[in-house]
């Protein structure tokens, strides 16, 4: 019977310690593979890959400077638009709103982060492109047209479409990370600067926002590891063109969005690898987004 | 002084017009889905499958099966290596710094890109075997879910409360008998949490299935043939220049939205309980 038991005790020991090495093995594993498949193009193009603007297929010389700069360009465009209304939502949710809403936006907000980026490419492409082209570019090109950036033809689809439904895409993630960082802010701090006749614009500006300053860069970077990474809302949106974009109109691609379009069709075999060089420059960029976030973050715990 | 004033009736009205805009973009896409889903869902989306283009009428009942299958059998094999792993790091591994370096790899598996995870399950599964598959689909989502459930099953490892273990253990039992008998039933409402959380969220993956399961026009189970996804399906339909096609990528958009948002609320209602 004893010994019955001790068996069974070492073999769910066995198991669950299996379960973690092949965790841990698969993500090592990641690394190693797409390097593996990379290896040919790695070879071929090494590291001017990475500055080189020709994708040609036909001829097979690939070059990734254009989606990796549409990675970054749409990334921190998101960015600068997701992160102020996030804090805003933050704030409110956080400070300003009556308590009986606050669920009700919370609830709002985590929901929108849980809608798959699917639906807000199929949404961006259907419904919000037609109104960048014919409504919101149109006025932007008309009123700011004076500076080159905003100087351009109304696409619909292309940088700044896919910018925008992306931070669609990211507020809600960002916010409630803000959200989390707020409520560790030890109310004492908070009440004792009310009590002193702070408003609450001080109380934030202050007390709460220098408390967790680090925290909330962190937060946005862990944003940033989203958008760069992020496939499906931008394909849609992007236009998917391999062009540096000259203004913020223009259609260009990213590096998820490349792979997710051509990945099926590359026919030859330096083709695939290239693509599979994309796929781990993808992968090294997030690696390292994640990296500063972390460091960022863990600075605060400390 | 008045300036403070202002300042802060300034940043009451930007803050309060920033949430509100971020509740009426979710209700703007929502509204969208919706009323485009329901002006093309018909019974007709759930028996037949997806006509070639020109066609009037058509479903998707073949990728509302494989969407299913891929999901449920990427659970079975993602599940127990998320609630096998948790448990070793909480309760079996004698160096915190062990459990720590496993928590850091499933903070940064969950914000690697999902496509790229695509990319490495072609390279191990669709590539060596030739052919697209649906297991290599659910393998690929299975590699996204096992970080999302172990990190909700690791936060909730961590509220069982010492003095139980340290009761059952008082009494004798092993370790296995702690965890089976007196942990697990112990968070069990946040284990069912986690596995429809994990659900919702991988059923509405698309770019680790786009060149794994790939898609197919037929009706297929056997899941070493590729096999079709409402997600692959939405994203071929919509940039299609057809129009019933943009009728079926709708209503499976419509599908995936109201049960992402049902088991959003099923999973808040059991919260709470």
């Amino acid at each position: 019977m004893k010994k019955h038991s001790y068996i069974i005790e070492n073999v769910f020991k066995g198991l669950s310690f299996l379960s973690v090495v092949l965790f841990i093995l698969i993500f090592i594993s990641i690394f190693f593979v797409l390097f593996n498949e990379a290896k040919l193009s790695i070879s071929k193009f090494s590291f001017t890959f990475l500055f080189k603007a020709t994708w040609d297929p036909v001829r097979e010389e690939f070059g990734g400077l254009v989606p990796i700069i549409g990675t970054i360009l749409t990334s921190i465009l998101s960015i600068i638009f997701a992160f102020p209304i996030s804090l805003g939502i933050a704030i409110f949710i956080a400070e300003i709103c009556p308590k009986f809403l606050k669920n009700f936006f919370r609830a709002g907000i985590e929901l929108l982060a849980g809608i798959p980026s699917i639906i807000y490419g199929i949404w961006g492409l259907f419904v919000f492109v037609p109104i960048m082209k014919n409504k919101v570019e149109p006025f932007l090109i008309k009123h700011l047209g004076f500076i080159k950036i905003f100087n351009g033809e109304p696409f619909g689809i292309g940088l700044l479409t896919a910018s925008i439904v992306l931070s669609f895409m990211i507020i809600p993630f960002i916010s409630s990370m803000i959200i989390e960082l707020f409520s560790m802010v030890p109310d004492v701090f908070k009440e004792s600067a009310y009590a002193l006749g702070s408003t609450r614009f001080e109380v934030i500006k202050y007390v709460i926002v220098p408390y967790v300053k680090v925290g909330i860069f962190g937060s946005v970077i862990l944003g940033l590891a989203r958008a760069v990474g992020e496939t499906m809302a931008v394909t849609f949106v992007i236009g998917n063109t391999y062009k540096i974009p000259k203004d913020i109109y223009e259609p260009t691609i990213t590096i998820a969005s490349s792979l997710a379009n051509e990945f099926t069709e590359a026919t030859t075999e330096i083709y695939l690898s290239s693509l599979f060089y994309l796929a781990f420059v993808l992968f090294i960029i997030s690696l390292l987004v994640f990296l500063i976030s972390r460091i960022l973050l863990l600075k605060l715990i400390k | 002084m008045r300036l403070r004033i202002i300042l802060d009736k300034i940043l009451t009205l930007i803050s309060t017009m920033f949430a509100i805009l971020g509740i009426f973009i979710l209700f703007w896409i929502l509204k969208d889905v919706i009323v485009n889903g329901l002006k093309s869902i018909s019974l007709n989306f759930f028996m037949e499958d997806p006509k070639p283009p020109g066609i009037e009428g058509g479903g998707l009942r073949n990728a509302i099966v494989g969407s299913f299958i891929i999901t449920f059998i990427a659970m079975m094999i993602a599940f127990p290596i998320g609630i096998l792993s948790a448990t070793y790091i909480n309760e079996y591994s004698r160096s915190s710094k062990f459990s720590n370096f496993v928590r850091s790899i499933y903070d940064v598996m969950l914000s690697s890109p999902s496509i790229v995870i695509g990319a490495y399950v072609y390279a191990l599964l669709v590539k060596p075997f030739k052919t697209f598959s649906g297991i290599s689909g659910s393998i690929a989502l299975s590699i996204i879910m096992i970080p999302i459930i172990l990190k909700t099953l690791d936060e909730l490892f961590k509220l069982v409360p010492n003095f139980t273990k340290e009761a059952a253990y008082a009494l004798g039992a092993q370790k296995w008998k702690v965890i089976v008998y007196i942990i697990w039933p112990y968070i069990r409402v946040g284990i069912l949490t986690s596995i429809l959380l994990s659900f919702a969220r991988v059923v509405g993956e698309t770019a680790p299935l786009l060149f794994t399961s790939f898609n197919n026009m037929f009706f297929e189970i056997n899941v070493f043939k590729p096999m079709a996804t409402l997600t692959v399906n939405i994203f071929n339909f919509a940039m299609s220049p057809y129009e019933n096609w943009h009728k079926l990528a709708w209503s499976a958009s419509f599908l995936i939205v109201i049960f992402v948002l049902i088991v959003n609320l099923i999973s808040r209602f059991l919260v709470k309980e």
